[in-house]
This record gives C-alpha cells, structure tokens and sequence, in this order.
C-alpha cells in the first residue's frame, strides 16, 4: 500500500513509520504544520506544532529511510479545530480539541487529500487496535498497553476512516516503542510525551482563553454561587476559565460552612454565574449525547456486560447501557453506577468490551 | 547527477562543474592562512588575490573592489546595513532606502528589520504584472526625502523578470544615490559587466554558478565607504573580517570565470530549452500560464501557474516521479507561504499557491523537458482531485 505516515516529531509517529515502512508499505512521512506562526505554538519538546517537532519529523523520515513533506494544515485546524475550541468554551462547555482534529484534520483533510493523491491509508502513532471483523467490517479496539490506549481520541472515526487507516503500535507498549526507537536510532526515542493541548502554548486555558476571545468572550467576569445556598461567594473573571468538576483556582475567600472542598457545578455563560457546591452534587446517572459517530454498523441500543462508556481522555471504563434516540440524532447514556465531574463538549464514547462502537458529544446531564 | 533524478531546480543550486571542483579540491590540504606572512601563508595570500583578480576580470571590476563573503545573504545584509550606516549620518534622520516589492528575503529581510529597528525609513516598490519595478514610483521617492540606498535585483529568482538597472541607476545618479543590486540569480545566465552597469555594490555567489558553497563576493566600488557587520582582523578592506577561506575562493573563480566566458552560449541552449519546456507544458496542461516577463527573463526559469491545483501537492507527485523543482518560496518550518512576489505582481493568493518553478542549469538536457513533459498532465490531474 502507498501509506502516508503523520509525523508529529514525537516517538510514537517515528516508530509508527518505520513499521509502516518495514512491513513493506510505499510510506511517505507528512508533518502537519497546524500553527499560522509556528513560533506561536508551544516550544520546546512536548508539543505537535514547533519548528523543533518539524525538525524531529524530518530526521526521523531520514533515518526510516522514507520521503518528508510538511503540509500546511494551519487554516484547516484554526477553522475546524481552534475555533471549535473558542466556541465551545465561550458556550460553558468543555471541548476536547485532539478528538476534533481526529475527526476533521487527521482522518479527514489529511486523509481525504492523500487519498486524491493516490494513497490508500493514514498510518498514526495512535495506540489503538484494527481488526477486521466476521461481517468484514473494520473494528478498533483498545490498545493493549491501557496506560497508553488513545482509543476514546479516535472514537469519532466512522467505518471510511477507519478502513483507511493504520495504527501500527497498537499491540505494543510504550516501552516497548521507546526500546525499538532506540534500536532503530531514532533520536527522538527520549522525547517525552505530548501533554495538554497543542496550541495553548503554556498550558494555561483560560489565559490563553481570556487573550483569544476578547469580544466573543460572553462574559469577562461574574458570579461565584453557592449551590446550597444562593450566597455569592466571589469573583471570578469569565466563565470560559472554567470545567465542570474544577475545584482547583476558584479563589473564593471563605471556606464552606461544612469545611469541605467545593467543586464547580454548573456554569452559565449569559449570566456569568458559575455555581459551586461539595461533590456529591456532581453525580451524574444519565447523560444525553448528540452528534453521534459510529464505527460501523448504527446500534439501535447497547446493553449487556461488556457495555461501558468513557466520558475523558484517560478516564475509566463506566458500565452503561444506551439507547440511540430521536431517528439516530442521539443517544441516551444510563451509567449504571454515578460519575462525577462530567463536563458537557466532552466525548461519551462507547464500546463492547474492547471494541469502539461509537461516540457522542456530551450535551445534557442528570 | 543519478539518471533517475530530473533535477529542474538550478536556482535554488546547481552542481558544481569539474573545473571549480577540481581546482577547490586540489588546495584542500594546503597549510597557510591568507593572512599569515610566511612562505605558507603566502601562497595562500596568492591564490586568494589570483582568483580576485579572475572574478575582477570576469565581472569588469578592479580587483580591490571584490570583496569575499559566504554568499549572498551576508553580500545583501553587507551592502544594505554597511552602505547605508556609513551614509545615514550625513544625511540627517532616518533616511530613506529604496528598494523593490520581488527582492529576495536576503534582502527583504535586513530592511524590515532596520525599518523596524529605526535605522532606516524603507520603501519598496512596486512591480507590474510581469514584475518590472516601477519607475516613475522609484523618481518620486528619490525626490522626497535623503535617500541612503537603492537596493534592486538584477534578476528575480522567483519569475525569472530582469529588472530596468540601467534606469535605476540613470534616476540615483541624478540624486547622487549609491545602488545595490542582487545578482546572484543574474551571474551567468545574463551579461553581467559591473562597470557598465554603473551600479556601485553588487552581490554574487559560488553555488549558483556551479562554484562551492559558502562563498560569494560584495563587488563594492572603490569609493564607496561600507560600515562592516563582521569587527575582527581587518580582512577584505576592513570590510568583511574573518579568515580567508582559500580553497573555496579559489573554486568560486575557476566557476565564475567559466559561467561568464560560457554566457552566450549557455543562455541560448537554455533558452531554446525553456521555450521548449513551456510550450509542451503548456500544450499538456491547456491553462498552465507563465509568470514573469516572456522576453525580459532568467534564459532557465520557467514559472508556471496550474489553476486548482496546490503547488505542494504538485511538488511531491513530482518527487515521487524523481522530477525536481520548486514551489517558489518556503519559511523556516517548511510551510509554504504563497510567495510574496506573485503577490507584489498581483496574483491573488490562490494564484499564488498554484504555482511551480522549473529552473534550468547547466547539467539540463532536452531529457529532462521530455520527463516533465510526460508527467505534468496525469501530476495535475490528480492534484486537482486533492483539492476537491
């Protein structure tokens, strides 16, 4: 197959590459510079977009042996993936950025143009699993290292995308790749892992938040309430700097008259209040998701066992059961025993046993 | 060059010939520092003043006026901040320096930055839809205010346009204004006589004449007072201090002085290749159009516009194919930006994009057209399906 092997800069995209390429495949390594001012984007080893991580990409398709573009992704991502992000908070909702540039810039502009290009597969340094199943349709299921598993990133992937696609390290812990990267001298087998979001270049959100919104921010302050008993316990400076659940950085002064920690419970943009309360207040038993994806086949409802759902990125396995709703526009998620903390934006993504069946975003919770 | 490379892409670099080889390679192992005044250092003192005197022979200059750099970024960035430094306290705050829209980022570059920084007030002109300068705009803003410098390139490296120098320094002189002129792009591909030209700084470089790189030369006028960049062991006039880099020096002439006796007919062979490789793209690809002057242009550029397409995409189908060439300019993390001198020529930004350059140097043959030829129509076809 002609493969086209995304490059971050990082270990996992290299090794992913080099099997790519030792398993015989026609590979071409792309870096995807997603930064309009690639000085912009973090610096330094751990992000996706630097001059730095171009470089890494390059050596590494040296050293695989394979060519090496840099594609200029910048106003896709910005369009699709950093506005989608700006949205989302200015909304009150917690968005997860790496599953929407999954979805519209990896698996889909990217994919889409090499495949104009006469290339038959993305391959990725995702840890996740393909198999093709007894009816022939491509299943993806959890990596075997649980640690590294990026299953829940990928969840929006629908049977196109994931027939076009390789995720080489999937059976494979991350020592494991480190050790191969080494062995194969690939020089960015000691770079540590990517962490937060790529284009908040100091892992600070809301002050990154606070700089980009500016007048579509729907509030630059307001309210913090008390959930129990209406009382206005502070100040804060925008409802975008917040995520359900959030109980660090509320800086409110006097302390609950029980003396435990409180979290944050809901927060709404046009008013500007954001209420707090303990955490018991968090539970969550049922949640609404729109905007389904499916791997394959659409369910008409989940049940059994092996069902459970994942509602973050490195979050647990929750027992559920789902029923697709309203002509397949949604789905209804009954968690089987309460989460906490769940913020709506965020993915609901569902699987059997190992297996992704889909995904939903997270609209309403109860 | 591996026959199953087509190697379209002389402007960016193009191989160095046997003569500049072999004449580096056989003083690669000499002992002796240009400055030193030993018998060691002597002999290399020699073949640094000998190949002097060759490219001052090639290029119609004195000796003393040719000043050794490592290429044509530093030859830029020497003649803008040097000239202008040495003339901007005379002629009273900020002064003016002129130069064009097309310039390459060797000298774009330097003149944001002193633009920024205060040193100089800068204006750039214009360009046609060919991308010849504009005249009348350069006699107004000569008129204005105290002009330090007029910095113009002799030949754009992007469409190949050959710019009016001739008019250019007709107007400094008027003025009394020094010109620069960036002729990396011009060395061997067109007359190129220094005198003649009137011009009193010119830039030159090693590796697109077939010469090594890392070298290239600031042709400088005697007269001409350059505040240097580089402080250190008064080197080159005092100009460019720093070791004197013999071998390389020595490659660099053998180059320019076969690249200036092989002009005419050099520039004819490639012309009739271009014409040729123009033709039969555009015979292939019907509304494939050519950028830049048809007549007034680098004999070996050939830059071409492919509507729908991305000239990234192009790019790699044709690498795949093993056919060389460029999509014109690129920054430091390899993200193309669409090229500022399509712009300044007027094309919009998705004109900018769709376009390649094919250069053509002296190692070029009717083979390689044949190559692109027969890959450019199923190339495009296929990138136009990538941008749907």
């Amino acid at each position: 197959m002609k493969v086209l092997a995304a490059m971050s800069g990082g270990v996992d995209s290299a090794v992913a590459a080099a099997r790519a390429a030792e398993a015989g495949h026609d590979v071409t390594g792309v870096h995807l510079a997603l930064s309009r001012n690639p000085a912009s984007y973090r610096s330094g080893a751990r992000g996706c977009c630097t001059i730095e991580d171009s470089n890494d990409a390059r050596r590494a398709a040296d050293v695989i042996g394979i060519p090496f573009y840099v594609w200029d992704l910048s106003e896709r991502f910005h369009e699709d993936v950093v506005e989608d992000f700006m949205d989302e908070y200015a909304a009150g909702r917690t968005p997860n950025p790496c599953l929407r540039c999954n979805e519209k810039i990896k698996f889909a502009a990217v994919l889409e143009r090499g495949l104009a290009l006469g290339f038959d597969a993305v391959a990725t340094g995702h840890y996740a699993r393909l198999v093709t199943g007894t009816d022939g349709l491509i299943e993806m299921h959890r990596a075997v290292d649980p640690g590294k598993d990026q299953s829940y990133v990928l969840g929006v992937l629908d049977q196109h995308q994931l027939a076009h696609s390789l995720f080489p390290l999937g059976d494979t812990t991350k020592d494991v790749v480190r050790a191969e990267a080494a062995a194969r001298g690939l020089l960015v087998a000691d770079k540590p892992d990517s962490h937060d979001i790529c284009f908040v270049a100091d892992g600070d959100n809301a002050g990154w938040l606070r700089e980009k919104l500016g007048e579509r921010a729907p509030n630059h302050g307001g309210d913090i309430v008390d959930a129990d008993t209406g009382d206005v316990l502070g100040r804060h400076e925008g409802t975008y700097g917040f995520t359900i659940g959030q109980r660090k950085g509320l800086r409110i002064g006097r302390p609950a008259a029980d003396g435990r920690p409180r979290f944050v419970l809901d927060i709404e943009p046009v008013s500007g209040t954001v209420t707090v309360g303990a955490h018991e207040r968090l539970a969550v038993h049922r949640l609404t998701g729109i905007k389904p994806r499916w791997c394959g086949t659409v369910p008409r409802e989940l049940s059994g066992p092996r069902v459970t759902v994942q509602l973050r990125a490195h979050g647990s396995e929750l027992p559920a059961s789902v029923v697709v709703a309203d002509g397949g526009a949604e789905v209804s998620i009954d968690l089987h025993e309460p989460a906490f903390g769940i913020a709506p934006g965020q993915a609901a993504v569902m699987y059997d046993g190992t297996r992704v069946v889909g995904s939903a975003t997270i609209a309403v919770t109860g | 060059m591996d026959d199953r490379v087509t190697y379209l892409d002389h402007a960016a670099t193009t191989p160095m010939v046997p003569a500049a080889i072999e004449a580096m390679t056989a003083h690669l192992g000499d002992v002796g520092n240009p400055s030193s005044l030993h018998a060691s250092g002597r002999q290399a003192r020699r073949l640094v003043e000998e190949s002097r005197e060759t490219i001052a022979q090639a290029l119609n200059c004195r000796p003393g006026e040719v000043v050794f750099t490592s290429g044509g970024t530093e030859g830029d960035n020497l003649a803008l901040k040097g000239i202008h430094w040495s003339r901007a306290a005379d002629l009273g705050a900020t002064p003016r320096v002129i130069s064009s829209a097309i310039e390459h980022h060797a000298v774009l570059d330097p003149l944001h930055w002193m633009h920024e920084n205060g040193h100089a007030e800068v204006r750039l002109l214009g360009v046609d839809g060919a991308g010849r300068i504009d005249l009348d705009e350069l006699r107004t803003l000569v008129a204005e205010r105290p002009v330090s410098l007029i910095s113009v390139m002799w030949a754009n490296n992007e469409v190949g346009t050959l710019q009016p120098i001739e008019d250019v320094v007709a107007i400094a002189a008027e003025h009394g204004i020094p010109v620069h002129t960036d002729a990396v792009q011009a060395l061997g591909a067109v007359p190129l006589d220094f005198a003649a030209a009137g011009v009193d700084a010119m830039t030159v470089t090693g590796h697109k004449v077939g010469g090594p790189y890392g070298v290239g030369a600031l042709v400088a006028r005697r007269e001409l007072t350059v505040t240097p960049l580089a402080h250190g062991g008064g080197q080159e006039r005092d100009i460019r201090s720093g070791t004197l880099d013999a071998p390389a020096i020595v490659g660099f002439a053998a180059a320019v002085e076969l690249a200036v006796k092989q002009q005419a007919e050099h520039a004819a062979r490639l012309t009739d290749l271009r014409d040729d490789l123009v033709r039969r793209v555009i015979a292939a690809v019907p509304d494939a159009h050519l950028h830049g002057d048809p007549v007034l242009r680098l004999p070996g550029n050939a830059h071409l516009g492919f509507p729908g397409c991305e000239g990234d995409s192009l790019l790699m189908l044709l690498d795949a194919q093993g056919i060389e060439c460029s999509t014109g300019s690129a920054c430091s993390a390899g993200v193309a930006q669409p090229s500022h001198v399509l712009l300044a020529m007027g094309c919009t930004e998705e004109a900018a994009r769709h376009s390649l350059r094919f250069s053509l140097g002296h190692t070029s043959t009717a083979a390689d057209v044949d190559a692109l030829v027969a890959a450019i129509g199923p190339v495009v076809e296929r990138a136009r399906a990538a941008r749907r």
